[in-house]
């Protein structure tokens, strides 16, 4: 009884259709977004709020130690938009990306205002793609003003000097504000990543709280798998490593290959869960009044997809030849590199901070003997019963100086130093410098293991 | 005649899974009509009205719009408008801001005079600068037919417009369809308000589970060889009674609407015998104050055609 739907005089595809543009939808939904209140509070919160931490951190005695560059806060104002960087690749980035990207399909559901959205826009692609560029907007603008502020606040609070870098060694105000960009410029990435996840929740679960919290709760398993003992190629195959991927922005030379791959990964995530949402999207029936685009099947279809990606990452990871991926990358010998480095570096700048005769690291001829636990030999593994002896010759002194220091490494190739003796040299103690009253900078330092490094330096 | 027509389906057949929404529907709607579409919950209905606004495709069967085929895509030609499940606003914008971000999306100059001139027109010049969030449901939906109204429509497609409108409101959405068709606009409305349905259109098709059981002008519903129920006020109701019980094919029936009123009989026939027990009260020099169907015509069909159907589910 029911003929086929009748095809052969359609007309052509769009002829008699004014579909509005993706330039006007984009600024309809730019409208929209600036027009809710959160948006708004959120912009001038980005903008504002990062500026009064960092001045108001700058002006305590005691300072965020256990944050990356917290401890050198006092000492330049190029420390505090890095530590707020830290913060933000932890708590803020996935928050704003799940009340934007999260919410950005969902609230049509919410207001039930989808059917009449089509009706004045009448493609659907065109919808999906002015709201992803809508929210990207919005996001860029909500990390160009994290960034910012920081900066601005840090720079007018503690002032524009040297930067310490994670191997010790100083960057002038120039190279420390290029690299705090680029490092703002790198986490880009894994926030797109979770602006797509944001995206695909909201479209794949509809009207349900979880599509708006979905970019929270991934970064935050993310966040927790970061922690465990994982082999790097797991850990580099899941876009939560960029954002920690710029410390290696701060060693000589840069650690650029967990970044690229970082980067990498999360523009391959970021993409993968945008075509995702894309398709869920347009398979959806919109004159379905109960149906809000969720479904055990949608879901299903958005998360497969995701794992596979990991899965293909890690293989490729593993069996790549320029990497050694399987083990934890934390080895004895990149621990003893690492801990040397930062050592030299920073002798140095005690020794100019104390006054004494100049010496230069390549002098010092410094070596680190590390030891975890009871292993003497061929000792690996996150943990904070690293001990690490240094040596180290001064121009014209037969005998080595030594020190010891307690390392604690954490899974992410993250490592404090804290110095066990003798006080001379790596106690507390005050230090005088131009920007005040400083710790021993050999007391406790911050350094980087290179997870994917293979030669020996 | 096709030309004039501003919809022109054949045999649309649309499923939701294993649910069939719309069983080969037919619908002609000329352009200048309201045309209503009335029928119980799930009739098929929104769906129906979906599928003219492009925002689903049929499964089968053939739909014109305004002259122009419908394809697989989701999409309808210009010059239609209107909503289904209300109208889409957003709250945070007020109602000018919500006129105007809709002609920017279409490309449309948003022009204050035509912004204000739609306002006007369904009366909510003195709240244009208000929010929408805090508009009622009648608000809301004078707003969506504003908003319908700027891109002016040679087919309008109302998913119950009526809902939440005070008499002033229902007033003024009244006259902008009847305007609208006036112009030549077709005009498509859903509504369970029969009153609204007899008042505004001209022609109506009753739909019943995904089916059309009655297309065409009112007038014929109401000519159907069906009795009905009328209410009649007399200036004597006990003359009258008796006059009623004596009039061939008219039967006395119980007043189950609970109004019960000494002046007022209520009886059922059909119109050649009602018109009969009035030429008779009048000779008896007994005065008609008042006569009036218990339900209407329409709704009188409405329940005789689609409560079968449902007691068949």
């Amino acid at each position: 009884m029911n003929a086929p739907l009748t095809h052969a005089h359609a007309r052509p595809h769009g002829a008699g259709t004014r579909r509005a543009s993706v330039a006007r939808g984009y600024r309809f939904e730019l409208v929209k977004l600036v027009s809710q209140w959160r948006i708004r509070l959120l912009v001038l919160a980005c903008w504002i709020a990062p500026a009064l931490f960092v001045a108001a951190v700058s002006q305590q005695s005691t300072l965020p130690v256990d944050t990356l560059f917290g401890r050198w806060m006092h000492a330049t104002g190029w420390a505090g938009p890095l530590v707020t960087l830290g913060f933000a690749g932890t708590w803020a980035l996935p928050l704003l990306t799940s009340v934007v990207a999260g919410d950005v399909f969902a609230a049509e559901d919410r207001l039930g205002t989808w059917r009449h959205l089509l009706v004045a826009v009448r493609s659907p692609r065109r919808i999906f793609a002015a709201k992803a560029f809508a929210s990207l907007t919005v996001l860029l603008l909500l990390v160009a003003g994290l960034a910012c502020s920081s900066a601005a606040g840090g720079v007018v609070a503690v002032g524009n000097q040297p930067l310490v870098g994670l191997d010790g060694h100083l960057l002038t105000p120039a190279d420390a504000a290029v690299k705090v960009l680029l490092a703002w410029v790198c986490v880009l990435a894994p926030t797109l990543s979770l602006a797509g996840i944001g995206l695909l929740g909201s479209v794949a679960l509809g009207r349900s709280p979880m599509g708006l919290l979905l970019p929270v709760l991934v970064a935050l398993a993310m966040q927790l798998a970061q922690m465990m003992p994982l082999p790097v190629a797991v850990r580099l195959a899941l876009p939560s490593y960029a954002f920690i991927a710029w410390n290696g922005l701060f060693t000589g030379p840069a650690q650029l290959a967990p970044l690229l791959i970082g980067t990498g990964v999360s523009l391959a995530w970021a993409a993968l869960a945008t075509a995702l949402a894309y398709l869920l999207f347009l398979r959806r029936d919109f004159t379905n009044l109960s149906y809000d685009g969720s479904g055990r099947r949608t879901v299903t279809v958005g998360v497969l997809p995701l794992a596979g990606l990991v899965a293909v990452t890690v293989a490729v990871l593993t069996t790549s030849a320029t990497a050694t991926a399987t083990g934890s990358g934390i080895e004895q010998d990149k621990v003893q590199r690492s801990v040397a480095t930062a050592f030299a570096h920073l002798y140095r700048m005690q020794t100019e901070q104390l006054h004494r005769p100049h010496v230069a690291e390549a002098q010092l001829k410094a070596e680190a003997t590390c030891t975890k636990g009871s292993l003497q030999t061929a000792a690996q593994g996150a943990g904070n019963d690293w001990r690490c002896v240094v040596s180290w010759h001064l121009p014209g002194v037969d005998a080595a100086g030594q020190a010891i220091y307690q390392l604690d490494v954490t899974p992410d190739g993250r490592f404090m130093a804290d110095g066990d003796g003798p006080k001379e040299v790596n106690g507390y103690f005050l230090v005088r410098t131009p920007q005040g009253d400083a710790p021993n900078p050999l007391w406790q330092f911050d350094g980087n293991v290179a997870l994917l490094a293979t030669s020996k330096g | 005649m096709d030309a004039l027509l501003a919809v022109r389906a054949r045999g649309i057949t649309k499923w939701f899974g294993d649910v069939v929404a719309l069983d080969g529907v037919d619908l002609d709607v000329t352009q200048g009509q309201i045309h209503g579409l009335v029928g119980p919950n799930g009739a098929g209905k929104t769906t129906l009205l979906g599928l003219l606004l492009g925002l689903a495709v049929a499964d089968s069967g053939s739909l014109q719009i305004l002259g122009t085929p419908v394809g697989r895509a989701l999409d309808a030609p210009d010059g239609v408008a209107g909503f289904v499940d209300g109208p889409g606003l957003y709250p945070s914008l007020t109602a000018r801001q919500n006129l105007a971000a809709l002609a920017a999306l279409r490309g449309d100059d948003a022009r204050t005079t035509a912004i204000d001139d739609a306002l006007a027109q369904v009366g909510l010049t003195d709240v244009a600068d208000d929010r929408a969030r805090g508009f009622s449901l009648g608000m809301r939906q004078r707003l969506g037919l504003a908003a319908a109204l700027l891109t002016k429509p040679r087919l309008l497609v109302l998913d119950e417009p009526s809902n939440g409108l005070d008499p002033a409101g229902k007033k003024h959405v009244h006259g902008v369809l009847t305007r609208l068709a006036t112009d030549g606009t077709g005009v498509v409305l859903s509504s369970h308000r029969m009153d609204d349905v007899e008042a505004l259109c001209s022609d109506v098709s009753i739909l019943a589970a995904g089916r059309v059981v009655f297309s065409g002008p009112l007038s014929k519903l109401a000519a159907e060889e069906r009795e009905l129920d009328y209410r009649v006020r007399t200036s004597d109701a006990h003359a009258a009674r008796r006059l009623a019980a004596e009039t061939a094919g008219i039967r006395l029936v119980d007043d189950a609407g609970a109004r019960h009123d000494a002046q007022v009989l209520v009886v059922r026939a059909q119109v050649p015998a009602l018109d009969e027990l009035v030429v008779r009260l009048v000779r008896a020099g007994i005065a008609v104050r008042e006569l009036s169907p218990v339900v209407s015509p329409l709704e009188a069909a409405f329940l005789a055609l689609t409560e079968p159907e449902e007691a068949g589910r």
